[in-house]
């Protein structure tokens, strides 16, 4: 294996997890493994850990060789120096905050371990409960702890699995924070493994979505959000807009592709290489789906209009969450979100008559859906 | 009051406790964790001297220890004497019928530790035997201590066993329980009834002690 930086990794086997998956992460990098349970990514962190034993594959981070199949090599969980926090954090119960962390010093001078320990403590502000028992911690509290923990052992990896679900929410985003300001002065490859797309946004440079242990496509959340490469993917982010068409021609001159979508024609961003004829599935996320203000055409309202009725409105803090059923196909209604000033302001709510267009430029084309993938 | 016959019971039963403590530690902590094949069986092996009858278990020491078996004339070459009516032979066979109190105990201490915790200690760099002595210890301490006190006291009123692989040599293999029969055989109730009671004390006192403790211990890791 030639010395390259960061966590490079290969793990495949068919039985009794599936896996099939090959990523990289650069030191500084914070790679999320997204999917849904039981989709493998669990395991394949223990297989970064050492506490899983995929049956074939490579793990190497800077240069060093920790599991190779072919080589026979597998170094045992305790000689790789990778950071560990756990979905449950598994702190020892039976130690304090600064035992905990003490735990993982094996490798520093005796003399220097609790002035190090009292530092990650206070890094991670828990000075103060250094004393305390994990029982005696609350769940963000404890979450820090395995934190400070994962960080005393000076890893070369530091892999975060779920980490914050089991915490409430208004911790949740005041570790977000603590996290991506600390991953800043940490110079190492961060594999977090999440279930929760909003969270791999905030903290991942780059995300690999998962299902049944193989990776379908890695690159920045931006990217992958915004064009999923299959049907499949968007499913499994959870994107509401996917819809199926047929590529009825291309506009090469505007660079725009048209579709026909349930009778009717929409324009996308262009897709020369899309055949005409080709089935195709296509979506839209949410901030390219803009409201039309009633009673006031724009120009912009030009654009792929869909006019329809208001299904659900849903306000979720400062946001609604609208459902609007299309006239022309109802049983497809297209889902967007607006500022809830918008609402009050428009009069929407369900069973009003409104219009949305859809940006053309949102519009993202995919291989059609197969039928596996519709069960 | 038989001291001889108290203080052998009190010694074997230290030998014991004091010899099963890393067997215990062993066998329990791999049927926790490890699953293989015979796993049932090796587990019912365990526990069988539970609901066999003593005078059967014992029967089959004697037999298996005896002067024409491999293992007593092993014995007999090695250290001159005879492994059966010896307190060395008492020791083996306390051993073997405490099995299942030492170690169904510690098998479930080890049981509950979550697979979590001992991958957070091999993530936290501890080696295998780090990781016994400073988190699975610790945390199966109540189970490895109910053993410990179960063992004691079963070898301190176990009867069918001791006499059959023993018999009643004075200092030798007669421990309290045996004195208490002799006692009774010999219509000395009153020396009967004085070592009843003390071991009645004793044995009432160590459950309490091992109660309170693990009551202790449960509120610390809440």
């Amino acid at each position: 294996m030639s010395a390259v930086e960061g966590l490079s990794v290969t793990v495949r086997q068919a039985a009794p997890i599936p896996l099939d998956a090959t990523f990289s992460c650069a030191p500084g990098e914070v790679l999320a493994l997204v999917g849904p349970s039981g989709s493998g990514k669990s395991t394949i962190l223990r297989s970064i850990a050492g506490a899983y034993r995929p049956q074939r594959g490579t793990i190497a981070v800077n240069g060093e060789t920790w599991m190779c199949s072919e080589d026979s090599v597998h170094l045992p969980a305790h000689r790789r120096a990778v950071g560990m926090v756990f979905q449950s954090y598994a702190l020892f119960p039976h130690m304090t905050s600064l035992g905990n962390v003490m735990a993982a010093m094996a490798l520093s001078p005796p003399r220097e371990r609790t002035s190090l320990a009292r530092g990650l403590l206070e890094l991670l502000h828990l000075s103060g409960l250094e004393d305390r028992r994990p029982a005696e911690l609350s769940g963000g509290q404890q979450q820090r702890v395995a934190v400070a923990r994962a960080l005393a052992r000076q890893p070369e990896v530091l892999l975060l699995d779920e980490p914050f679900s089991a915490v409430d929410k208004s911790t949740r985003q005041r570790l977000y924070r603590e996290i991506a300001q600390l991953r800043r002065a940490l110079n190492m490859p961060v594999v977090l493994v999440t279930h929760d797309l909003d969270e791999a946004i905030m903290l991942a440079d780059r995300m690999a979505v998962l299902h049944r242990g193989r990776i379908l496509q890695t690159g920045t959340p931006e990217a992958v959000t915004m064009k999923p490469v299959s049907a499949e993917v968007a499913r499994l982010l959870d994107l509401r807009n996917v819809f199926d068409g047929t590529v009825t021609g291309h506009l090469p001159e505007r660079d725009r592709t048209v579709i026909e979508w349930a009778g009717m024609m929409l324009e996308t961003a262009g897709r020369s290489e899309v055949a005409v004829g080709s089935r195709v599935s296509w979506v839209i996320p949410d901030s390219f789906v803009v409201l039309h203000r009633r009673g006031r055409r724009s120009r912009g309202e030009r654009e792929n209009p869909v006019p329809g009725t208001m299904e659900t409105v849903l306000a979720i803090g400062q946001t609604a969450q609208i459902a609007l059923r299309p006239q022309h196909a109802p049983q497809q209604p297209i889902h967007f979100s607006v500022p809830l000033h918008v609402v009050r302001r428009n009069g929407i709510a369900p069973g009003v008559e409104a219009a949305v267009s859809l940006l053309a430029v949102g519009i993202h084309l995919m291989p059609p859906a197969t039928e596996r993938e519709g069960i | 009051m038989d001291w001889t016959a108290l203080w052998l019971s009190l010694r074997l039963a230290a030998f014991t406790i004091l010899l099963l403590f890393p067997i215990g530690i062993v066998l329990g902590r791999f049927l926790a964790y490890r699953h293989f094949t015979g796993k049932g069986v090796t587990e019912a092996l365990v526990a069988l001297p539970l609901v066999l009858p003593p005078t059967v278990f014992g029967y089959y020491l004697l037999v298996a220890f005896g002067a024409a078996s491999p293992i007593g004339r092993f014995w007999q070459a090695l250290f001159g004497h005879q492994l059966v009516f010896t307190f060395e032979g008492l020791l083996v066979a306390s051993i073997i019928f405490n099995l299942p109190f030492a170690i169904q105990p510690m098998q479930r201490g080890f049981e509950v530790i979550a697979p979590e915790i001992r991958e957070a200690a091999a993530c936290c760099g501890m080696s295998p035997w780090r990781a016994l002595l400073k988190v699975e210890l610790p945390l199966a301490w109540p189970g490895m201590l109910t053993a410990m006190v179960l063992s004691f006291a079963h070898t301190l009123g176990e009867f069918g066993i001791v006499l059959m692989v023993g018999g009643s040599i004075p200092g030798e293999t007669r421990t309290i329980a045996i004195a208490i029969y002799d006692r009774v055989q010999a219509f000395d109730n009153a020396a009967a009834g004085q070592m009843s009671a003390l071991l009645l004390a004793i044995s009432l006192a160590v459950i309490s002690l091992t109660f309170a403790f693990s009551r202790r211990v449960g509120r610390r890791l809440g």
